[in-house]
């Protein structure tokens, strides 16, 4: 069982005897792990390559429900309901859980299209509100004004970490109560990696996040939380200055200390 | 002679032989071109626009009813052939993506690609003609569909499989239903490919003879009626080349030109459309 210390109370998401399998796989990539991902406040998710970071993030909106033979089993607990019941409803489990990408998911249209997008998906026709809403998130998401002239300009001419910030100012548009960053600045330069960095610490005030990375320098930078995993199962959660200082499991230990991985 | 010495000797003569054959293939290409350049030019006029066909001898006559039961066959091919054929591409990609159902269908439209177009022509003259009891414009552009559909089914798969998975996956993270990841996102990244696959699709087709004497077969005068019998550029191409009257091979350079220059100006438009794309 993972040593899990020092959780707040408040929690977004419960994740309980939670089991993964890919299709064609014949163990469990992912093997009854248990944790609890705090409201607003950044969780990191590290681990050597295969761990099974991503895979579970991306159970948390169902993405793995787009390739088939995948199966669940346990329960992670959203709003009280158990989000992977086969009833659940993707598109609004998926309006409320954001995600951003490893590479920039810029769509090709314009950069005011790609963040009006999620707002007319969920019906938002109003003109003004659309443009209201868009302007915020792209304030937001701290790229108003780099992009302020050239709105109706295609987001795919905007540079790598600026696509970045565009697609986190499409995810915040729809008011998600949830993000999910999947090591969004490996593919970034180390000025754009600073900028996302600080965009995530204060998107936190707002949205909880759940952020793997396979850069502990930046889970220690930016998250409240960090989670250790190893082959499929939650090594160790706790406080992310804890873990990195003081951590409890010997696994850990040598994961931090750069005995492996 | 050393060794670099031999090196360099084979290697001179590989160049010279493969820039040989290189040459001859394209003289050959610029020879049929000028040829028809020089002959097709000389033949046209406006008369050609003006005026149907008509006996050996006559001074009006022209390739109206060619022209446009040409355009009308193939734009009612165009209209079946497109949707059908980017709806197919589309299910191939995006639902039924490496089923076993998909890799079957992307084999037999492989092998209809390569079929002989005369086949097809025949085809539809049992389905089509031999029922109906006459010739048909309907029964020309059914065949030219048949010959569209793989062609477009096959560039607008591959086109789709281009587009980044995780395109798709970002969109169905923001709560988008899977037509609207399609139709909003997929499509649009695949445009200028598909676009170009359609094009080029029709330049195909456009030239096509065989599949067209037996289904569409000919008729000298203007006709817009596609359930009648109906006249196009190719079929009157070959009917007026084999002709012995002078005039009227006058008037089959005159279509192979027309012809040529529509389906040299689709290729052009469609390779256009892919270079801005990857110019972007």
């Amino acid at each position: 069982m993972a040593t899990i210390v020092n959780v707040p109370e408040e929690k977004i998401l419960h994740v309980n005897h939670f089991e993964f399998t890919y299709a064609g796989s014949d163990t469990p990539n992912i093997k009854t792990l248990s944790m609890p991902i705090a409201k607003n406040c950044i969780t990191a998710l590290i681990g050597p390559s295969g761990c099974g970071k991503t895979t579970l993030l991306r159970a948390f909106n169902r993405m793995h429900d787009l390739y088939p033979g995948n199966t669940y089993a346990g329960e992670i607990l959203f709003e009280g309901r158990n989000i992977l019941d086969t009833k659940e409803d993707l598109i609004a489990l998926r309006s409320k859980i954001g995600m951003i990408f490893q590479k920039p998911t810029a769509f090709p249209m314009s950069i005011f299209d790609n963040v009006a997008y999620g707002l007319r998906l969920q019906g938002i026709k109003n003109r003004s509100e659309v443009s209201d809403r868009v302007e915020k998130a792209l304030k937001d998401a701290a790229i108003w004004k780099e992009v302020n002239s050239r709105l109706k300009h295609d987001a795919n001419g905007l540079s790598g970490g600026q696509q970045q910030r565009l697609c986190i100012a499409r995810a915040i548009a729809v008011e998600p109560e949830i993000l999910l960053f999947d090591e969004p600045t490996s593919a970034l330069d180390p000025i754009s990696t600073q900028g996302i960095e600080i965009l995530v610490s204060e998107l936190k005030e707002r949205v909880s996040i759940v952020i793997v990375t396979h850069n502990m320098q930046q889970a220690a930078r930016v998250s409240d939380y960090t989670g250790f995993m190893y082959l499929g199962e939650l090594i160790e959660l706790g406080r992310t200055e804890e873990l990195f200082v003081t951590p409890k499991e010997k696994l850990t230990e040598e994961y931090i200390t750069g005995k492996f991985g | 002679m050393t060794h670099t010495q031999k090196r360099i000797m084979t290697n001179n003569i590989v160049m010279v032989l493969s820039t040989l054959s290189a040459l001859l293939g394209l003289g050959f290409l610029f020879w049929i071109l000028g040829v028809l350049v020089f002959n097709g030019i000389e033949a046209l006029n406006m008369n050609i626009f003006i005026y149907e066909g008509a006996p050996a001898g006559y001074e009006e006559s022209g390739l109206k009813q060619a022209l446009v039961g040409q355009l009308l066959i193939v734009l009612y091919a165009t209209a079946v052939g497109v949707p059908l054929g980017v709806l197919s591409g589309t299910y191939l990609s995006e639902y039924g993506q490496s089923s076993k159902l998909s890799e079957v269908i992307r084999d037999i439209s492989d092998i209809m690609m390569s079929a002989p177009s005369i086949v097809i022509g025949a085809f539809v003259y049992a389905i089509i003609v031999i029922p109906m009891g006459h010739f048909s414009g309907y029964a020309g552009a059914a065949a030219l569909a048949i010959i569209m559909v793989p062609i477009i089914l096959r560039t607008t798969d591959d086109m789709l499989q281009l587009v980044p998975s995780t395109l798709r996956e970002a969109a169905f993270a923001l709560g988008a239903p899977k037509y609207k990841v399609i139709i909003q996102v997929v499509y649009r990244g695949a445009k200028a490919g598909i676009l170009t696959g359609i094009l080029l699709a029709i330049a195909r087709v456009a030239g096509e003879t065989a599949p067209l004497l037996f289904t569409s077969f000919n008729d000298n005068f203007m006709n817009t009626d596609m359930n009648e019998a109906m006249a196009s550029l190719t079929v009157t191409m070959y009917n007026y080349a084999t002709s012995p009257y002078e005039d009227w091979q006058r008037l089959g350079w005159a279509a192979a030109f027309i012809l040529s220059m529509f389906i040299l100006g689709l290729n052009i438009i469609g390779r256009l459309f892919l270079l801005r794309k990857r110019g972007q």
